[in-house]
């Protein structure tokens, strides 16, 4: 027989006990904790959402709503694509280097097609929902401005990619959802996979 | 022979003490009694600051009655909420005073709430025996304010939606875990009905039982080591030959009577808002909250009630969301460790060195300071004011180790000052 460990069969059934008991505990607590999580018609109502752009003329912004959020879709003219590629040392990450697009819009206009802008319209600061300003060097924002989003909460600045401008308190680009194109003129938007 | 009236009294008054033995036999009522208020003995040197933990609970238990009747017409529901509560203004009856009581009721709390830490920070209450008081009165203040958060959602204005739309991001930016975190809280994809309905469930139920507990143990472990005083000394050091503090004089009736005229002049007070300025210009009452909540429209101008605005600043302060973040919670958290951090062991500012009145003054100005800054717009300077405030702030408690080791006090009497 051991001498002098102290542990007796007494401390092994309390120790065993609280451990037991303790794992009981746990194990009540998942289905409290799980029933937090967005439930089944939450998660329905999430479901992708279908935008038809055939009527989406150059220049125009359209607003859609997925999972209550804005997404814009805007459908950029020549001259607007042309404004990306200008000065890319205002922008924070001209890149695109930070995850915040799916792998096929990290490319210079953030997008599949090049002229169709598909970005969530909510501030990477604090998700206020920045402004479209398309207008070039507009008296307020100076004769840099090159047209693009301009959030009205904290001054925070995106060009016409969604790209975050430098100097402002929002630290990324606009996000790009998931999306893809069922069609010429449909985009399915909260998806990229599948078939439609 | 027919009874006197003093017969009549007589057999009353025994038929009432042969109760209260009947009742003490079962529950220690008059022992409660005794302890807690008619043996409780407190410095008789009070001054007003002391009435602000009396004027808390008589504001407690307004939110509480308030707030039941309340529920019983409100909707927690996105497509009902904002009208049930346009309906308690208009047409229950007297609806709108029960709702102006409860909305002004809120910022009264943290007015009250404030000073009554501010109190305890001039006088030195937060120091040993009393850590454990003050780090409970810590914990009711971030049940205070989980509370002022849930509340907030459930008027469902536009100013509410975005609020809690502002917050709930900060809690996304969580490294790794922040998306999942939000979803989990929120219980959708965005803030909905669903999220209505669980800030609900906290505001009324979880939070309030919460604090209830607090607030008794707070109590509970004020009494166990006795009140502090405007002099920062222990009464109990002195005792008269009845074994009750000389210096003290019973909760009541003598402070209770006291402490009524206080009420009655905060209530008077309170009234006058309620009645004449119950939005308080848009700082109890936000404008843009009359007007429903809508998913597609910010408010032009997002800025929390005007009680959570000092950390707001301090969020704004940094360019950096993680940094600001992280700065918020911290000092949030910080005053939780002033029983340490401050190595004086004088109690009381009546005896303390004019470096620590001028840092408290400092301090005081500070948080005001940041209070109205993280209400304005954020321009530069608004953002260099509040990055110099945000430094002074968090000056106070990490400069407090190194010069209350060595402050020159003055000497502190045994006895009570007038």
């Amino acid at each position: 027989m051991a001498e002098g460990t102290g542990f007796t069969r007494r401390h092994f059934l309390t120790v065993a006990t609280f451990f037991t008991g303790g794992a009981g505990a746990i194990a009540t607590a998942v289905p409290f904790v799980a029933s937090f999580k967005p439930s089944a018609r939450a998660q329905a109502l999430g479901a992708p959402v279908t935008v038809d752009i055939s009527k989406l003329e150059p220049g125009a912004l359209l607003r859609v709503e997925w999972r209550g959020r804005v997404i814009y879709v805007l459908n950029r003219t020549a001259d607007m694509l042309a404004s990306l590629g200008k000065d890319t040392a205002l922008l924070r990450d001209p890149e695109s280097e930070k995850d915040q697009q799916p792998n096929y819009a990290k490319n210079e206009t953030r997008s599949i097609r090049p002229e169709v802008l598909v970005v969530q319209g909510v501030c990477t600061h604090f998700g206020c929902a920045p402004a479209p300003r398309f207008e070039v060097a507009p008296a307020d924002l100076g004769p840099e401005w090159p047209g693009g989003f301009f959030c009205p909460c904290h001054g925070s600045k995106f060009d016409l990619a969604g790209r975050v401008f430098t100097g402002v308190p929002a630290p990324d680009n606009l996000v790009v959802p998931p999306h893809r194109y069922i069609n010429d003129n449909t985009i399915l938007i909260g998806s990229d996979t599948g078939n439609s | 022979m027919a009874s006197t009236e003093a017969d009549v009294f007589d057999r009353l008054g025994r038929g009432l003490a042969a109760l209260r033995v009947w009742i003490d036999d079962r529950f220690p009522m008059t022992k409660l009694i005794k302890e807690h208020a008619t043996e409780y003995y407190a410095s008789k040197n009070f001054n007003f600051w002391y009435g602000f933990g009396v004027i808390a609970t008589v504001v407690l238990v307004m939110q509480l009655v308030t707030g039941i009747f309340l529920t019983m017409n409100y909707k927690p529901a996105s497509a009902e909420a904002f009208a049930s509560v346009e309906y308690i203004m208009r047409d229950v009856d007297w609806g709108w005073l029960i709702r102006y009581l409860h909305s002004t009721g809120a910022s009264a709390f943290f007015i009250v709430v404030y000073l009554h830490m501010f109190r305890g920070l001039l006088y030195g209450s937060y120091k040993k025996p009393r850590e454990l008081v003050w780090i409970i009165g810590m914990f009711i203040y971030l049940c205070l304010m989980a509370e002022a958060f849930f509340g907030y959602l459930l008027p469902w204005g536009n100013m509410s939606y975005w609020g809690a739309q502002v917050i709930v991001t900060l809690i996304g930016s969580v490294p790794f875990v922040g998306d999942g975190l939000t979803d989990w809280i929120r219980g959708d994809f965005f803030i909905s009905d669903i999220t209505l309905n669980r800030f609900f469930a906290f505001h009324v139920i979880a939070v309030p039982l919460l604090l209830l507990l607090l607030v008794v143990v707070h109590i509970m472990a004020l009494h166990e080591v006795g009140s502090n005083n405007p002099d920062g000394i222990e009464i109990k050091e002195h005792k008269g030959p009845d074994g009750h503090p000389i210096d003290g004089v019973a909760f009541h009736p003598y402070h209770t009577s006291k402490d009524l005229v206080i009420v009655v002049i905060f209530l008077i007070l309170f009234a006058a808002v309620v009645f004449f300025a119950p939005d308080m210009g848009g700082y109890f009452l936000e404008h843009a909250n009359f007007e429903p909540a809508n998913v597609l429209s910010t408010p032009e101008h997002i800025a929390p009630v005007w009680y959570f605005t000092p950390f707001y600043a301090i969020l704004r302060a940094v360019p950096n969301e993680t940094i600001g973040i992280a700065l918020m919670g911290l000092a949030v958290l910080l005053p939780f460790f002033l029983p340490w951090l401050d190595r004086c062991r004088v109690k009381s500012i009546r005896y303390r060195s004019w470096i620590y009145k001028i840092v408290l003054m400092t301090f005081a100005i500070t948080f005001i300071a940041l209070g109205y800054l993280g209400l304005q717009r954020p321009t530069t300077l608004v953002a260099r004011l509040s990055l110099l405030f945000t430094i002074l702030y968090f000056a106070f408690f990490f400069v407090m180790p190194f010069y209350t080791r060595r402050e020159k006090t003055k000497p502190v009497p045994t006895r009570v000052t007038p």
